[in-house]
C-alpha cells in the first residue's frame, strides 16, 4: 500500500512546521522587525546582535510559530545587517527551531537571508508592483533557495484596495506562479493588504469586509493557497489606546480566520480573547470591522466615542477588576482564561483552605479551568501564545499547592506499599513515564496528568514534547518504568503513537500503554493502537482518570481482570468499526430478507447423514487429536505473533518460540501419558428447512418405521433463528443469512407428507471440551509455576480447537458424508478450505450467544459431555468448543455487521424475547 | 521519464560501497598518487583519493568493476572532495574541474567494461557523479568565539559546485548524487548551482539531470551536524524535486533504520540509504561483516521502505554482493500518492 502526501505548507528550521487546516492560525513574531520595534531597531543600529537576539528569543517563547526578519532601515546596510543577524541567529537553537520570514521591500536583502538560511524559510514579499517580469524573476530565485512566498497584492498601478482588485491580482498571480515558475499552490501565501479602517473617511469603512470577503473568495476558488496580513494596521487610528487596537485585533481575527485566513504578523501574546471581550465593546468592534450600522460613520463616531473615555482614564489604563467579586472558582477560571497572574497566588491558597484536600483544587477548578482554555483553543477563539500563558499560571498555581501536597504524598506513598502498589524494585512508588510524541508540542494536558498522578505518589518521568520513539523507549528501560504515557493533541500524533506502540512490541517490552491527548479516542485506540501491542493499551480520557487506570495497573490483583475487560472493550469497538466503515448504507429488514443467497434449491439434493440425532464420544483420543492443533494462536497466546512454523526460526522470536514449542510438547507428552485430561465431545443432525431467517429443526431422529415420529408434542421441532447482514451490498451481492444456506421449507417436493415435511435439508451441531485440568492448574499453582500453569491452559485451548477441527472432518467425510473424497493438509484446513461452515453461536455469523440454550438443548451438552454455561452464556470449562454444523457447498464465514432497530425487532419478537432483553446481547451489533 | 527512474519503479536499485577503504588495498604511496604528471608538485599529495582518476585511473576503474561484478547498479564517481573549495588543501583548486571529468570517465569505462564482460547480464547500469559535503560550512562558525562568523559564503560555494557539476555533466554522468550532507545550506547551494547550471546551459533545455539527495544523521541526537531533524532537513531539500532522498554515512544499519522508516513515510519521492558497515570500533575500523548488514538492509527493504541500498564508510564488494543478493526478489518502495486536496 502506497502512503499519501498531502498538499500542506511545509515550512523548517531545525524543526519541521507542518501548517495542516487544523493549524487553525500561525503567528508570525513581528518584534524583530526594525520598522516594527522601536527597541529592536536601536540594538540593530547600534551594533547590539547579540541583545537584539533575546527579541527574537522572547518571540518564540510567547508563541511565535515564525519569525518575522525585517531590516529595512534608512540608516542601515540592509544587506549586511540581515546576513550578520540570520548568521548569529542560526546558532542559537531554541530560535532557530522555528522557519524564518525574511521580510524586506528590497530584493537583494531578501536574498541575502536566504543565502544564510539551511531551513525552508518565507520570503515576504514579491509583487507585480515592477510588473510582470520582475515578479517572474524573484520567484524563480526564491524557489532556487527553495522558499514559500507572500505575495503582496500589489500591480502596475497600486495597492489593491478593494474587493475585486484584491481577488483580481491574487488570481493573476496565481495564474503565473502555478502555470510559469512552477510553484505548488500551497506555497503560495497571499497578503492581500490590512488597511486602517474608521479613519473617518467613509471610503475606509468597507476595508475590513473586504478583506474578509476576498479571503472567503480566494479561498474558494484556492483552497491550497494561504491568506496573510500585518494585522496591526487595521487599528492604526486608535494609535495609543492599546486597550481598543487589542480588541479590534481580536474581533477582526475571529472573523478573518473563520474566511480563511491562515497566518499573520501579529503581537499574538497582547492579543486578548474574543469570548472575554466585553460585549458592548465587541459588539462596537464588530460594527466597525463588518461596517454595520455606519451610515454616516454612525458605528466609527460610537467607538471613537468609546475610545475616548478609556483614554479619559489616563494613561495607566485601569483594567476591569470586576471579576474579582466572583467566586473562587470563576477567579481561577478567570485567571486560566486571561493568563493573569496577578492573584493566582491568594486566589489558589482561598481555595486550598475551602477544598478538603489541596488535589481537589487541581482536580476541581483548575481542571475546569484549563478544560475550558482547551474548549476555546479548540473553537478558534484563542490562540497557542494566549494557551501558553494559561499553561503559566496553571504551574504558578501547582507551585502553591505543592509544599501541602508533598506532605500528603508521603502518606499515600507508605499507602501504596502496604497495598503492593509499588514498582518491581520496590524502592519507591511507581515509576510512570510521560511523552509528548514526536511532531508534537503540545503538553498541557500531558503536564495535568504528571501533576495529578505525582499528588498521588507515583513517580513522574516527564521528557517532555517531541520525544522521538527510540527515546521514550530507551528512557523506559533505563528508568525502569512501570507505565508509558504518551500524549498528543494534533492528528499526527496518532500514527506516532501507532508507531510507538509496534516498537514496544519489536523490542518486547511489558508496560501498558497510556494513551491521552485530545484527537486520541477510544475508538481509535482500539482499532489503530491496541492491536499492535499486546501487553496492555488503555485510553484514558482525562487527568482524573488516569489516577483510577494507574492504580488498577499497578496492583498485581487487578490488572489482569483490568487489562482483560479493556481488551475486550478494545476488540468490540474494532469489531464495530471493522464493520461500520465500509459501509455506510442500510436497507430496511423486508428488502435486505429479499436479497438472500441466490441458491438453485429446484436442483439440489441434500446428503443425508449417516444418522440422525445425536453422537456422543466420551473419552478421544487425544494423540490423534494433537495432530491437528492450530500452532499459530497457541503463540500468539504467548504474545508471540507469526506464522508457524516459521515462526521457530524467526530472527528475533525464533529462538524463544522453539523453546516453547519444545516445552509445549513436552508438557502434551505427559498431559497424554498420564491421562491429564480427557477430549469429550458430541455432534447431531437433523431434519431442517428454513422459513425466512429461521430454520426449523426436527429434534426426532428418522426412523424406519416414522410411527414414532408421529407422536407430536412441544418439543419436536425447535426454531433457530438466524440474522442476516443489512449493509447495503454492491449490486449482485447478497444479503447473507445462515439460514439461506438451509433450504426452505416451501421449497420442499414433499410437503404433503406431514412426517416427512422436514425432510427439505439437514443440519448440525457439535460441542467439544477438554475436562480435567483443575487439579493440575492447582497444582502448578501452589508450586507458583505460573509458566505451566499458563502451558496447561493454552494447551488445552488448542486441544479443544482441535477436536471441533477433526470432528468437523469426520463429520464432512464420514458422519455426515457430504465431502467423502476429501484430501486436505492440516494447513489448508487451518485456512479453511473445506466444504461447509461450522460458526458458533457469538461470533460474527450468528452473534447472539442465546441461542447457544437451543444448541445445548438439542445435543443435550450439559449431561453427555458436561459443558454449562454460565450467565453470561460463556462456556465452562473454559477449554470448550461449540457451533452450528452447514453444509451447503455456497455457505461461507462472514460477519453479519451492524443491525438495524427494524431487524432487532422482529428477530426479538422470533425469539419470544423483549426488546430491551435482545439489545443487550446484541448491542455489539447495534453500536458504532 | 528518466532511464533510471523506470528502473526505480521495477526493482530496487543497488549503489556501490566504499572507495576509500578499496583505494588502500592498493596500498599507494605518494609515488603513486604523483605519477609523472605532478611528481614535482610542492606540496604532499597521498590521500587525494580523487587525483588516482587523473594519475592511477585504472585502479579507480578497477574498484568500480569489483562493485558493479558484486552487483551494484549505480557506481559513484570518485569525486567526493574534486571542488575548489576541497581541493585548496593540496593546492590543487585548478584541478578541480579536470578532476570531475576523468572521474566520470572511469566511471563509464568502468561500466562499458563490466557489460563487455558480461553480456548476459542486460540490466542498465548508471553513474552517479557523487557531489561532496566541503570541508567549509554555511551553517556553522569554525571560531566558538565568533558565532556569526562564516569560513565560506553561500555564493563562493555555488561557484565551487558549478564547476564541479559542469565537470561532472561533461564526463557523463547519468544523474547527479549530493551526498554526505551534515550541513544542509551547503547542500542548497548545490541544489541552487545545479538548477542555475541547467537553467544557463545552452542545451539546458529540460535536459536537467536527476538529482539524488543524501543527507547525513551525525549521532544518536537523531539531527544533521547543522541541527535539523531528519523532516526539516526533507523540507529543507525538496525544492530539489529530487529522483531521491536518503541517508548515508556517520551511522550503521542498525543506527539509521528508525530514520529510514520514518523517511520512507515522508519522502514524496523514491529513497535511498547507504549506511557505514556498522560503528567504528575501538581501533577505528568497520567491522560488520557483510551478512549482518545485508540482514538489516533487507528487513528495510521488506517493510516497503528502500528504493536505492548500498553502503558506505567500510563497506566492500562483498557487502554489495549480500545487500544485492539479498534485495534481488524484493518489491521497491512505491512511490506515495501525492494528493492535490487537502480533504
Amino acid at each position: 500500500m502506497s502512503t499519501t502526501i498531502k498538499p500542506f505548507l511545509r515550512l523548517s528550521g531545525l524543526e519541521p512546521l507542518i501548517i495542516r487546516p487544523e493549524t487553525n492560525f500561525v503567528n508570525v513574531g513581528e518584534r524583530t522587525n526594525v520598522t516594527g520595534s522601536k527597541k529592536f531597531a536601536r540594538l540593530i543600529l547600534n551594533n547590539q546582535y547579540e541583545e537584539a537576539l533575546s527579541v527574537a528569543r522572547q518571540q518564540v517563547e510567547n508563541g511565535a510559530q515564525i519569525l518575522d526578519v525585517n531590516m529595512d532601515d534608512a540608516l542601515l546596510d540592509g544587506v549586511k545587517a540581515m546576513t550578520t543577524f540570520i548568521n548569529l541567529l542560526q546558532s542559537e537553537p531554541d530560535i532557530a527551531k522555528i522557519p524564518i520570514m525574511v521580510d524586506s521591500s528590497k530584493f537583494e536583502i531578501i536574498e541575502a537571508g536566504l543565502k544564510c538560511i539551511q531551513g525552508r524559510c518565507i520570503v515576504n514579499s514579491i509583487s507585480m508592483k515592477e510588473g510582470e517580469e520582475k515578479f517572474i524573476e524573484h520567484a524563480f530565485i526564491c524557489k532556487a533557495y527553495g522558499a514559500a512566498v507572500i505575495v503582496m497584492a500589489f500591480d502596475e498601478k497600486g495597492q489593491a484596495d478593494t474587493l475585486e482588485r484584491k481577488v483580481e491580482i491574487s488570481e493573476r498571480a496565481y495564474k503565473i506562479l502555478t502555470e510559469q515558475v512552477g510553484f505548488d499552490p500551497q506555497d503560495i501565501i497571499f497578503d492581500i493588504n490590512v488597511f486602517a479602517i474608521a479613519t473617518g473617511l467613509e471610503e475606509h469603512n468597507n476595508y475590513g469586509v473586504d478583506f474578509i470577503e476576498a479571503t472567503r473568495i480566494i479561498k474558494q476558488r484556492h483552497p491550497l493557497v494561504k491568506i496573510s496580513g500585518g494585522v496591526s494596521n487595521l487599528s492604526f487610528s486608535f494609535r495609543g489606546n492599546e486597550h481598543v487596537r487589542e480588541t479590534m485585533h481580536s474581533v477582526f481575527l475571529f472573523h478573518t480566520i473563520k474566511a480563511g485566513m491562515d497566518m499573520g504578523i501579529v503581537n499574538a501574546g497582547q492579543l486578548v480573547v474574543y469570548d472575554e471581550i466585553e460585549p458592548s465593546l465587541k459588539e462596537l468592534c464588530e460594527d466597525v470591522i463588518l461596517n454595520r450600522n455606519n451610515d454616516n460613520n454612525e458605528a466609527t463616531e460610537k467607538l471613537i466615542a468609546f475610545a475616548e473615555t478609556v483614554k479619559a482614564k489616563g494613561k495607566v489604563q485601569e483594567r476591569d477588576e470586576k471579576w474579582r467579586d466572583a467566586s473562587v472558582e470563576e477567579r481561577l477560571k478567570h485567571a486560566l482564561v486571561n493568563g493573569i497572574t496577578e492573584y493566582i497566588d491568594a486566589d489558589t491558597e482561598e481555595a486550598r483552605v475551602k477544598y478538603p484536600k489541596p488535589l481537589d483544587v487541581i482536580e476541581g477548578p483548575l481542571m475546569d479551568g484549563m478544560n475550558f482554555v482547551g474548549d476555546l483553543f479548540g473553537a478558534g477563539k484563542m490562540f497557542l501564545p494566549q494557551v501558553v500563558k494559561s499553561a503559566r499560571v496553571m504551574k504558578k498555581s501547582v507551585a502553591v499547592l505543592t509544599p501541602y501536597i508533598e506532605a500528603e504524598k508521603e502518606e499515600r506513598r507508605l499507602a501504596h506499599i502496604a497495598a503492593g502498589t509499588i514498582n518491581e524494585e520496590g524502592a519507591g512508588a511507581a515509576k510512570i513515564l510521560l511523552a509528548t510524541v514526536k511532531g508534537d508540542v503540545h503538553d498541557i494536558g500531558k503536564n495535568i496528568v504528571g501533576v495529578v498522578l505525582g499528588c498521588n505518589g507515583y513517580d513522574i518521568i516527564d521528557l517532555g514534547v517531541m520525544v522521538p520513539t527510540d527515546k521514550i523507549l530507551e528512557a523506559a528501560i533505563h528508568h525502569k518504568a512501570d507505565i508509558i504515557g504518551l500524549s498528543g493533541l494534533i492528528t499526527p500524533s496518532l500514527d506516532e503513537m501507532v508507531h510507538v506502540a509496534k516498537e514496544m512490541k519489536r523490542r518486547g517490552m511489558k508496560q501498558p500503554l497510556l494513551i491521552g491527548g485530545a484527537t486520541t479516542s477510544r475508538m481509535h485506540t482500539a482499532v489503530k493502537i491496541a492491536p499492535e501491542y499486546g501487553n496492555g493499551v488503555i485510553h484514558v480520557l482525562d487527568a482524573s482518570r488516569s489516577v483510577t487506570v494507574a492504580g488498577s495497573l499497578l496492583s498485581n490483583d487487578s490488572k489482569p481482570a483490568f487489562l482483560e475487560q479493556t481488551y475486550g472493550e478494545y476488540v468490540k469497538l474494532k469489531h464495530g468499526f471493522d464493520n461500520k466503515k465500509s459501509h455506510k448504507n442500510y436497507l430496511p429488514y423486508t428488502k435486505a430478507l429479499a436479497n438472500k443467497v441466490n441458491i438453485d434449491w429446484a436442483t439440489f439434493q441434500p446428503v443425508k447423514p449417516q444418522f440422525t440425532g445425536t453422537k456422543v464420544f466420551a473419552d478421544f483420543d487425544l494423540n490423534e487429536l494433537r495432530q491437528y492443533i492450530d500452532w499459530k494462536p497457541f503463540f500468539i497466546a504467548w504474545e508471540m505473533h507469526g506464522n508457524f512454523p516459521a515462526i521457530l526460526t524467526d530472527e528475533i522470536v525464533g529462538k524463544e518460540a522453539t523453546k516453547l514449542y519444545n516445552d509445549a510438547n513436552t508438557l502434551l507428552d505427559k498431559i497424554i501419558a498420564e491421562k491429564w485430561l480427557t477430549a469429550k465431545g458430541t455432534i447431531g443432525f437433523w431434519e431442517a428447512g428454513s422459513e425466512g431467517d429461521s430454520v426449523i429443526v426436527n429434534r426426532l431422529p428418522i426412523t424406519d418405521g416414522g410411527e414414532q415420529r408421529s407422536t407430536v408434542d412441544g418439543q419436536r421441532y425447535v426454531h433457530l433463528e438466524f440474522l442476516r447482514q443489512q449493509i447495503e451490498k454492491a449490486p449482485g451481492q447478497p444479503n447473507i443469512s445462515l439460514a439461506d444456506f438451509i433450504k426452505p421449507l416451501g421449497a420442499s417436493t414433499e410437503l404433503t407428507t406431514h412426517d416427512l415435511r422436514l425432510t427439505t435439508d439437514f443440519m448440525g451441531a457439535f460441542a467439544v471440551t477438554i475436562d480435567g485440568i483443575e487439579p493440575h492448574i492447582k497444582a502448578f499453582e501452589a508450586n507458583l509455576d505460573d509458566y505451566n500453569k499458563i502451558m496447561l491452559q493454552a494447551l488445552a485451548d488448542r486441544l479443544a480447537e482441535a477436536f471441533a477441527e477433526c470432528l468437523h472432518l469426520k463429520t464432512r467425510k464420514e458422519y455426515w458424508g457430504y465431502a467423502t473424497d476429501e484430501h486436505l493438509t492440516n494447513d489448508e484446513l487451518i485456512h479453511e478450505k473445506y466444504l461447509g461452515i461450522r460458526p458458533a453461536p457469538g461470533y460474527p455469523a450468528c452473534p447472539d450467544h442465546t441461542e447457544k440454550y437451543k444448541l445445548f438443548d438439542l445435543l443435550n451438552v450439559t449431561e453427555s459431555i458436561g459443558i454449562t454455561l454460565t450467565e453470561s452464556l460463556a462456556m465452562y470449562p473454559a477449554s470448550s468448543v461449540c457451533g452450528w454444523y452447514f453444509a451447503n457447498p455456497q455457505s461461507q464465514y462472514y460477519g453479519v455487521g451492524k443491525l438495524q432497530p427494524d431487524q432487532v425487532e422482529d428477530y426479538a419478537k422470533r425469539k419470544g424475547m423483549t426488546l430491551d432483553e435482545i439489545e443487550r446481547w446484541l448491542r455489539q451489533n447495534m453500536e458504532g | 521519464m528518466s532511464l533510471i527512474h523506470e528502473e526505480l519503479e521495477k526493482r530496487i536499485l543497488v549503489i556501490d560501497g566504499a572507495m576509500g577503504t578499496m583505494i588502500q588495498r592498493h596500498k599507494l604511496e605518494e609515488a603513486d598518487y604523483r605519477g609523472e604528471r605532478f611528481k614535482d608538485w610542492h606540496l604532499d599529495v597521498k590521500g587525494n583519493n580523487d587525483l588516482l582518476s587523473i594519475t592511477k585511473p585504472e585502479v579507480i576503474i578497477g574498484i568500480h568493476l569489483l562493485y558493479l561484478e558484486a552487483g551494484a547498479d549505480i557506481v559513484e564517481t570518485n569525486t567526493f572532495s574534486s571542488t575548489v573549495i576541497a581541493q585548496a588543501d593540496y593546492d590543487m583548486q585548478s584541478l578541480a574541474y579536470e578532476m570531475n571529468v576523468a572521474s566520470a570517465q572511469c566511471a563509464r569505462k568502468a561500466i562499458e567494461r563490466y557489460h563487455e564482460l558480461h553480456p548476459e547480464d542486460g540490466k542498465p547500469k548508471f553513474v552517479a557523479g557523487a557531489i561532496g559535503p566541503l570541508n567549509k560550512t554555511l551553517s556553522l562558525s569554525p571560531d566558538v568565539n565568533n558565532p556569526g562568523y562564516r569560513a565560506v559564503t553561500f555564493d563562493e560555494v555555488v561557484e565551487a559546485y558549478t564547476e564541479q557539476i559542469k565537470g561532472l555533466v561533461e564526463g557523463g554522468v547519468d544523474v547527479l548524487l549530493v551526498e554526505t550532507i551534515f550541513d544542509t545550506l551547503n547542500a542548497k547551494a548545490a541544489i541552487f548551482a545545479i538548477k542555475q547550471f541547467f537553467r544557463n546551459s545552452p542545451s539546458g533545455d529540460g535536459g536537467e539531470l536527476p538529482i539524488m539527495i543524501s543527507g547525513t544523521i551525525t549521532d544518536a541526537s537523531g539531527r544533521t551536524l547543522s541541527g535539523q531533524t531528519l523532516e526539516a532537513f526533507y523540507i529543507s531539500v525538496k525544492h530539489a524535486n529530487p529522483l531521491s532522498i536518503g541517508l548515508n554515512c556517520a551511522l550503521g544499519a542498525q543506527e539509521m533504520r528508525g530514520h529510514i522508516e520514518e523517511l520512507s513515510g515522508i519522502a514524496a519521492c523514491f529513497t535511498s540509504s547507504y549506511p557505514n558497515a556498522g560503528l567504528p570500533n575501538a581501533m577505528g575500523e568497520y567491522d560488520e561483516q557483510p551478512h549482518q548488514t545485508a540482514h538489516f538492509i533487507e528487513e528495510w527493504a521488506q517493510n516497503g521502505w528502500v528504493n536505492i541500498v548500498g553502503g558506505c564508510c567500510g563497506t566492500t564488494p562483498d557487502h554489495i554482493k549480500h545487500i544485492a543478493d539479498h534485495v534481488r526478489t524484493i518489491e521497491p518502495r512505491r512511490l506515495p500518492v501525492l494528493e492535490s486536496e487537502l480533504a
